[in-house]
């Protein structure tokens, strides 16, 4: 009998493997239009804390909005005209063709103005630019994501896409941990996930307050309470670097090859088509090798949490 | 590619004659150094007189006529509470002159990085179509070390290169504009005795560097040496000036701005040349700065020079012009670097006394 932990398993293809390595399917760069920004209108902000927004836009040429297209995990340029432009993730479905969702943190000089623009107003966007979450590989396993404070918002859009295909997937596990209760982000969406999706939902915060009935500690303690099968896990990690080392630290050391873990970088990019080498880490670029990485070449790649 | 041979004197003629029909730049002196060395920039020429063939290197690299410090990526114009992008990717065309075969190379690298992949950039393309290049050779300097990067020859990326053989000019000719330019000039083909003089030449330039770097498998250096103490060594020289960047020929990093016009009718986007040795390169949202330390960021530097990134092939970008080694101000110099760090490498006893090229 062969020992299972040291066979290699069979790998098979699928469309992620001709797909992923065109992070342009707009097509703009072939047009000529990579700095040709789609016109969004502003359809509603939603006040989530006192920090966080979710903006809701809409491309306004009806041709341009039918045939923009983004997977989950990627990433796109938000742009004020006249205060500059933000890499943004995206946290709305990737099937809905309508609206664009934006959690945006209010943390800069573009954010703070983002912030004072009303409902209707125009903004502009470029993208969407990066890798994404390999939902078609995950197909098939336990998937168990895990969100520290506004990481929740990169992790909304692998989220919908699982809520939408849930019989591809087999358990799933949510860990989202933040600082308090208040700071919980979209949490009118907790029942849903939970009840319709069945997706098993965990919660913890580090500082708890009168209402709050839930866990409190750091993240890392929510996984005494699930059994994770290394053998058929694949795990999506997003928060604040310093997260990183300990969860994807902790999975490893029980097992989950690191190819099978994915982490969200976050860097500063000003360009979004490997050209300004501002978000640069080690030899890569987060904005087109990344933002998506599995934890085998964040290890690799030096500096990089 | 075809080769002529052109005299001195017709060459000045052919020199003068686009000159006077084409916006163009050429090596000029403007200064004298406190050394009491001459200082040369490309300047606008108006005649061949005004060109200084024999010059040795200019401070500035040429790159800034296809990546100026400052360039408008697009402009918004303004209409109540709705907006318009307009982008204009138009160059006017423009005549270089005496560019060094280095210079040459950098702009093929720039090439490499700038027009693959998956988002080419137009803005650098209109530009780099537009321009006419003559390169010219010459001998280098003490310090000019781009033997050693294998960039002291160039085959490609020039539309005329012309190598001094005594009286005459041996010409390689790569564009048919050049070509049919020097239609209405006398020119010969070369003969076996000009191809002599030129092979001549071609050792007398590579015998000439006193500056060699050994950089062989410097990238797996580079990564082993991540953590050493060379940099901080260094870093903690280094004045975070970002002068290295500005006269690198091949160092292409920028930032992108936003601004209102004064009249707040409209807003440009603009594209400004950064360092990655400036403090706040790799600082996020928030605040946090991601390499916070002086030899974090000039070791960065060093990683993009010599090891290269993704974007082109983990080809190492560095030509080896010496700009960045004369201009820093506080005498950080690529030689230098380089050696301590393969002293580093090198200095441990038992590694290179077990290797078996040494008993």
């Amino acid at each position: 009998m062969p020992d299972m932990r040291f066979v290699i398993p069979r790998q098979e293809i699928n469309r992620e493997d001709f797909t992923s390595s065109v992070p342009d399917f707009n097509h703009r760069s072939k047009l000529m239009n990579t700095d040709q920004c789609f016109k969004c209108r502003v359809t509603n902000m939603v006040q989530l804390t006192e920090l966080e927004k979710l903006f809701q836009l809409r491309i306004v040429d009806p041709v341009e909005r039918a045939i923009f297209r983004f997977k989950p995990g990627q990433f796109l340029m938000l742009e004020l005209p006249g205060y500059g432009d933000v890499p943004i993730s995206i946290s709305s479905s990737s099937t809905n063709h309508e609206f664009l969702e934006l959690c945006i943190r209010k943390a800069g000089h573009v954010t703070s103005a983002l912030f004072d623009i009303e409902k209707g107003a125009h903004v502009a966007l470029r993208g969407p630019f990066g890798s994404s979450f390999p939902m078609d590989e995950m197909a098939g396993h336990n998937v168990l994501l895990i969100a520290g404070g506004l990481g929740i918002a990169p992790l909304r859009a692998p989220l919908f896409w699982i809520n939408e295909h849930r019989d591809h997937f087999l358990d799933v596990n949510l860990l989202y941990g933040a600082k308090e209760p208040s700071q919980l982000l979209f949490t009118w969406q907790f029942e849903e996930w939970e009840k319709i999706s069945h997706i098993r939902l965990h919660t913890i915060v580090e500082q708890s307050d009168a209402e709050w009935r839930g866990k409190t500690g750091m993240i890392t303690d929510l996984f005494n309470n699930i059994a994770i099968d290394v053998q058929k896990t694949y795990a999506i990690v997003c928060g604040p670097p310093i997260m990183f080392k300990f969860v994807c630290g902790y999975l490893d050391k029980l097992g989950i090859p690191m190819n099978r873990m994915f982490v969200s970088l976050e860097r500063r990019m000003h360009c979004g088509m490997g050209k300004c080498c501002r978000c640069m880490v080690g030899s890569t670029f987060t904005c087109i090798d990344g933002p998506v990485f599995d934890y085998w070449s964040v290890m690799n790649l030096k500096e990089a949490i | 590619m075809i080769y002529k041979i052109i005299s001195k004197k017709e060459f000045s003629a052919f020199v003068d004659a686009l000159v006077k029909s084409n916006s163009s730049f050429g090596p000029q002196q403007v200064d004298t150094n406190s050394k009491g060395n001459a200082v040369y920039q490309f300047k606008p020429v108006h005649s061949v007189g005004d060109i200084a063939f024999d010059y040795t290197a200019t401070n500035s690299s040429i790159k800034h006529f296809f990546l100026p410090f400052r360039e408008e990526l697009s402009r918004f114009k303004f209409h109540r509470d709705d907006w318009k992008q307009q982008i204009n990717y138009e160059a006017e065309p423009i005549v270089l002159i005496g560019l060094r075969p280095c210079d040459i190379s950098a702009l093929n690298i720039l090439d490499d990085v700038l027009l693959n992949g998956h988002f080419p950039s137009p803005y650098y393309l209109a530009k780099r179509k537009n321009t006419f290049i003559i390169g010219i050779d010459h001998l280098p300097l003490p310090d000019c070390f781009c033997k050693s990067m294998n960039h002291h020859v160039v085959t490609t990326g020039f539309n005329l290169f012309c190598s001094d053989i005594g009286d005459d000019y041996y010409l390689s000719i790569n564009s048919s504009k050049a070509f049919n330019f020097l239609k209405a000039f006398e020119t010969r083909d070369p003969n076996e005795e000009d191809n002599c003089l030129l092979t001549e030449r071609r050792k007398l330039i590579q015998n000439s560097f006193q500056t060699d770097i050994d950089v062989t498998g410097l990238p797996s250096i580079l990564d082993i040496e991540f953590d050493s103490p060379v940099w901080e060594k260094w870093g903690n020289k280094c004045l975070n000036c970002g002068t290295c960047a500005m006269v690198c020929p091949s160092c292409y990093c920028y930032s992108l701005t936003e601004k209102f016009d004064l009249d707040l009718k409209g807003a440009s986007r603009e594209k400004r040349l950064y360092s990655c040795n400036l403090v706040d390169f790799a600082v996020v949202a928030g605040g946090h700065n991601f390499r916070p330390k002086n030899g974090d960021r000039l070791k960065y530097r060093y990683y993009h020079q010599h090891r290269g990134f993704a974007e082109n092939g983990n080809q190492q970008i560095c030509v080896g012009c010496n700009r960045c080694g004369r201009a820093c101000l506080s005498g950080i110099n690529p030689k230098d670097v380089i050696n301590d760090l393969r002293m580093e490498k090198e200095s441990c006893l038992t590694c290179v006394s077990s290797s078996p090229d040494k008993r």
